[in-house]
């Protein structure tokens, strides 16, 4: 797989000036971002720094939160959350075609529920799954819609770690066959260096550090020429080599 | 997440090691090193007709101490005696007709509760206008028992029919719309927050998310609501009424006829238990995606 090179015009995102506050305390304090279309961005910050609230803005989900700014963001969004939030009630198909229409949204959704890997499991109810499977089926949920921008917030965050390796994997592999934009949350500095093109740390309600990180993809958890990039990510976050 | 608990949980009871077998006195010698699992703390599956063994247990009692002449045939005659009873009481034409009414009487006050409950509590859990309407004064009715009302209630619509329907449907609409409406205002945040995202309309959020996951609740209203129709039904029959099993019950009672009183019972045994078990097979129908203790 080459680096991904295209340079498309108009970006996906663009944050002019973002600012949220809760109760006068500034979360978010005037950010400009611009996410190109089909780029795979990551977002690094501290628990607390605002990543979901910058996040929820993006997505629209923030409708009572105070604040100023302009954001251009596409029409079709997905959102995957830390939990897979699969409705108990719905059997897995039901699940990922929750919102789609359409004659073909069936054939639509087992064709996505094959992909994560999770074809055949179409009528089992969410009780059944495992953790991976379920965030899996919550995937294939948000890919059923052919999201223009895919916002992840810690998606793999309560997976264990053999787990999180093979959807790191699966996550950059749908990518690269749909591309959509991707904007994915986390707070594990190693998984944003191996999936993502550009990692972005939130710091003080401002961007703190842009890094385009420039090598091939698969990348291996153990490639050593990633380790600059995890020290400057580190340092920016303010996690000093001997604290680590 | 309930799923990963379950899955961390199966693994360590795959490698529980044999150290508490070890310590099983009855264990053969060669059992010592084999693996165990975990007690099992689930009750197990459940025995067929489980639900019917402690009733068969209590009746043979009877019959035992019926037959041995333990019993007083004047207070409790044994069970042949009530059965030849209400073999007469049906033949004769008059445990049907009873029946019938106390049926009818009960049926008609189930539905318009469970009607009233569950509009009340769609209307109330839907609408903010609708609870500040609702909400307040379902309560304030609640804090008076219903069977108080019965004297205010022949007052104003006559001690015929319409007054049963009328306190029984009370008695059911209650909790039918106390637990439906706490199920519907229950409902998870990350949820609404899903059918954002997922673009829902508005129809289709109430009809997708909010009804569903407010079905447990509604089923445990409507469990209360059976319940206590057949409860308001004895006790309005039992005093005022001239027709009805409770009235044939109150008759049996001036002429000392305890078997008579047993036979009327039963009866109520029976449509409790049936309709129980019938609101329970629904529930399991409707809510086959729980996986819980009981199923
Ligand atoms: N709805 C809310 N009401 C009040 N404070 C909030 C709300 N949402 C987030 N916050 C606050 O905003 C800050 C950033 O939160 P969040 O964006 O969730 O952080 P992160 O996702 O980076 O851990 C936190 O201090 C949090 O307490
Ligand atoms: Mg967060």
């Amino acid at each position: 797989m080459a680096p991904h090179t295209e340079q498309l015009t108009r970006p996906a995102v663009r944050l002019t000036g973002l600012t949220r506050s809760f109760e006068g305390r500034t979360v978010l304090d005037g950010i400009d971002l611009d996410l190109p279309a089909g780029s795979f961005t990551a977002l690094l910050g501290h628990s607390g720094s605002g990543k979901s609230t910058l996040l929820r803005a993006i997505a629209g989900l923030d409708h009572r939160v105070t604040g100023s700014g302009e954001l251009e963001a596409p029409d079709r969004v997905s959102v995957v959350f830390q939990d897979s939030r699969l409705l108990p009630w719905r059997r897995v198909l039901d699940n990922v075609l929750l919102g789609t229409d359409g004659k073909d949204a069936a054939a639509r959704g087992r064709a996505a529920l094959a992909e994560v890997g999770l074809g055949g499991r179409e009528r089992a109810w969410p009780s059944e799954l495992s953790g991976g499977e379920a965030q899996r089926a919550a995937l294939a949920r948000s890919l059923v819609r052919e999201p223009e921008l895919l916002l992840a917030d810690e998606p793999f965050g309560a997976l264990d770690a053999l787990t999180r390796i093979r959807m790191h994997g699966l996550l950059r592999e749908l990518w690269q066959r749909h591309r959509p934009s991707v904007l994915l949350v986390t707070h594990d500095v190693d998984e944003a260096i191996v999936l993502a093109d550009r990692v972005l740390v939130l710091d003080n309600g401002r961007i703190g550090l842009d890094l385009t990180i420039d090598r091939p993809h698969p990348r291996s958890y153990r490639d050593p020429l990633l380790g600059e990039y995890r020290e400057r990510l580190l340092a920016a976050l303010g996690v000093t080599e001997d604290l680590a | 997440m309930t799923t990963s608990a379950t899955e961390k949980s199966t693994t360590t009871a795959a490698t529980a090691t044999a150290q508490s077998a070890g310590a099983d006195a009855g264990a053969p010698a060669t059992a010592r090193t084999a693996r165990r699992g975990r007690r099992a703390l689930s009750p197990g599956k459940r025995l067929p007709a489980a639900r019917l063994v402690g009733p068969l247990v209590l009746l043979a009692l009877w019959a035992a101490a019926s037959a041995a002449g333990r019993l007083d045939p004047g207070a409790i005659p044994a069970p042949w005696t009530v059965l030849k009873t209400a073999g007469h009481l049906w033949t004769d034409g008059t445990l049907p007709t009873d029946v019938a009414t106390s049926l009818r009487r009960a049926a008609y006050g189930f539905a318009i509760g469970l009607g009233a409950g569950v509009l009340l509590a769609l209307a109330a859990g839907l609408s903010r206008t609708g609870e500040a309407l609702i909400d307040g004064t379902v309560n304030l009715n609640r804090a008076i028992p219903t069977l108080g009302l019965i004297p205010l209630f022949i007052l104003w619509l006559g001690i015929g029919e319409t007054f049963k329907v009328a306190i029984i449907a009370i008695v059911v609409y209650i909790p039918v719309y106390l637990n439906t409406h706490a199920a519907l205002a229950g409902i998870d945040t990350r949820f609404v927050e899903l059918a954002e995202v997922q673009g829902l309309s508005r129809y289709r959020f109430i009809r997708q998310i909010v009804i569903p996951g407010a079905l447990p609740g509604f089923f445990v209203g409507l469990r209360l609501g059976v319940t206590g129709s057949w409860l308001g039904l004895v006790v309005l029959e039992q005093i005022n009424a001239t027709s009805g099993l409770g009235y044939m019950m109150f008759q049996a009672q001036n002429y000392g006829q305890t078997d008579v009183i047993l036979v009327g019972l039963l009866v109520y045994g029976v449509f409790g238990l049936v309709s129980d078990s019938v609101v329970r097979l629904i529930e399991r129908r409707v809510l086959s995606w729980r996986r819980t203790l009981s199923s």
